[in-house]
């Protein structure tokens, strides 16, 4: 690396232009939210920066508490759930052979690349009133109730007659459709953790005794830990501040804080405190962010060891 | 499937991935991330409007979905957007990628941290400052097409860009500096090296980043859904009002377009990307 002093002009030429996309389309416009935040509603439209805390304050209200400590609730089950099914997958794909490992990470991986709205148009085709689940699960009780009908035990009075589950719709049904959507997101880092720990260090607590979820718990977990916390929170932060899957396979009591932030925008029409209510969400995720980057510092010093 | 299959080796302790516990567990979770998608894609063909049993194969859907008009123009929109997207994003983020790995200079770990920004930030975050940002400075709105695209493209470029420097950062790591110094010993400029010894070697990851950039703005529905209009609709926009109102075949043979498009696309990319890495580990 060279100091930019050097080619002054070749520098500038190349710097200039993505400096001044990122400053006017992107910078100025969270800056300008920034500002909002601080501003207050005067009329209809009109907005007067004032300097006030007000709109923060209104969004310690309970009402507001109440939606953002909902959803770090769901986005902590989601997170939960994607960890416990996720470290079995990456188990898996760690310890197979290259080849396989190679497709089974891509198989984990594609689904990223498949639009988040058609995913989780794709999960209400499976949850509704009239989806696959609630077809299958008819099925089986109209096909179990016409085997005990051989036995005389028909017409519903064992198994009674199929009401369809409401599965759409709930807080439920947003945890599991952010599940669906984050779980690439835990298995990569897990995978990666996994890939760089030793192997003999389980060779050696296996030969020694322990048992595989002995060494699973006491030998893996903690050489797996930076893996593991990155993964959280790399799970986490997009899960909190989703839209979409709240949105579309919430009911009315489970909206998160983006869909609270995307109502004071459009619907009503209160920019300054959809501002600050922006502005919170924004600063719980660098939060996140400063937590992971201590962690992955702990790691690198401890390999330094 | 092969994943099944009797292996004739005695299993050794660490061979976890081949005790069945966990080959389950990978299937059922493979089943849970492709059914869905893969019910969607099947029911695309379904011969029935309800879409709830399966009552034969036919494309009419296919065929509805090419004679509807708003729907192709929002398919259009996005290709339009995506294209001009790709072209702005990836120019910036060679431009981006190079400057963060030729140079040194002040601030540079909190320029850094400005480029991840759009990649971090929660995407609503994102949209809304863009919608207030386009309504303040009063851009023009009712343009001609496509024109009446600029807030959207302009947007997209803005959290496409820096995806693009870092993919294009990383090849440009098995460059040899040694090259730039020799054609800059030899009398050539600081264009020229630029033009004719960096780019060339960029080269794949520009396309790996170009190809990001497509599928990073076909797909983007939240920062769109902020900056559109109603005479600037997307395709995710379009399937977005279409999915709230009912789940029609309709939906899943748009939906099923897609996929399919952005599929070939990142298949395309990881290509791209593969030979980038065999290249990168040749060359050390």
């Amino acid at each position: 690396m060279e100091n930019w002093k050097r080619s002054g002009r070749a520098f500038f030429a190349a710097f200039t232009p993505p400096t001044f996309w990122l400053v006017t389309f992107f910078i100025v416009p969270l800056s300008l939210i920034w500002l909002y935040s601080f501003s207050s509603k005067t009329g209809v439209t009109e907005i007067t920066l004032d300097w006030n805390l007000g709109q923060y304050a209104r969004a310690l209200e309970p009402l507001y508490l109440g939606i953002f400590w909902k959803s770090i609730l769901m986005a902590s089950a989601t997170t939960a759930i994607c960890l416990v099914v996720a470290f079995p997958v990456a188990i898996a794909i760690v310890f197979s052979k290259p080849t396989m490992r190679m497709w089974l990470l891509l198989l984990v991986i594609l689904p990223f690349w498949t639009n988040l709205l058609i995913r989780t148009y794709a999960l209400i085709a499976v949850l509704r009133t009239n989806g696959f689940i609630n077809n299958g699960l008819e099925w089986i009780v109209v096909n179990a109730d016409w085997a005990l009908s051989l036995v005389g035990l028909g017409d519903n009075r064992i198994v009674g007659p199929f009401e369809p589950l409401s599965l759409l719709y709930n807080n439920t049904a947003v945890v599991f459709g952010l599940v669906y959507v984050s779980l690439p997101f835990m298995v990569l880092p897990l995978y990666a953790a996994l890939d760089r720990l030793d192997r003999s260090y389980l060779e050696a607590s296996l030969d020694l005794g322990a048992g595989h979820i002995r060494t699973f718990f006491s030998i893996v977990v903690p050489l797996a830990l930076p893996g593991i916390a990155s993964g959280i929170v790399i799970t986490f932060i997009p899960a909190m501040g989703s839209y979409l899957t709240p949105d579309l396979l919430g009911g009315t009591d489970s909206q998160m804080i983006a869909n609270v932030i995307a109502s004071q925008f459009k619907q009503a029409n209160n920019w300054p405190f959809g501002a600050a209510l922006s502005f919170l969400l924004m600063y719980a995720t660098f939060f996140a962010l400063a937590v992971r980057a201590v962690l992955m510092r702990k790691e690198g010093r401890g390999d330094a060891r | 499937m092969s994943m099944f299959k009797r292996n004739p080796d005695p299993m050794g302790p660490l061979d976890y991935s081949r005790r069945f516990s966990l080959r389950f567990t990978v299937a059922v979770t493979l089943f849970f991330l492709y059914a869905p998608i893969i019910g969607l894609i099947i029911f695309s063909f379904n011969d029935s409007r309800r879409n709830v049993v399966w009552r034969g194969f036919t494309t009419d859907y296919y065929v509805k979905l090419f004679n509807n008009d708003s729907l192709m123009l929002a398919f259009g929109n996005s290709l339009t957007i995506a294209l001009f997207t790709t072209l702005f994003s990836t120019v910036l983020g060679a431009l981006t990628a190079y400057i963060l790995w030729r140079y040194r200079f002040p601030g540079k770990a909190v320029y850094e941290g400005g480029m991840a920004l759009p990649i971090v930030i929660p995407e609503i975050c994102m949209g809304v400052a863009m919608m207030v940002f386009f309504a303040r400075i009063g851009w023009p709105s009712g343009m001609m097409w496509p024109f009446n695209l600029s807030a959207i493209t302009i947007a997209h470029i803005a959290f496409s860009f820096p995806f693009a420097a870092i993919v294009i950062r990383a090849r440009l790591e098995s460059f040899n500096p040694e090259l730039a110094e020799c054609a800059r010993d030899l009398g050539a400029s600081e264009y020229r090296v630029f033009r004719d010894v960096v780019v060339p070697h960029m080269k794949p990851g520009l396309i790996a980043g170009a190809l990001l950039a497509f599928t990073l703005s076909l797909d983007d529905f939240v920062i769109t859904f902020f900056t559109s209009g109603p005479d600037t609709v997307t395709f995710p926009v379009k399937i977005y009002s279409m999915v709230r109102f009912s789940v029609t075949p309709e939906v899943n043979a748009a939906s099923t377009v897609l996929i399919l498009l952005t599929l070939v696309v990142t298949a395309f990319a990881l290509r791209m990307q593969n030979r980038n890495n065999m290249l990168g580990s040749a060359a050390h």
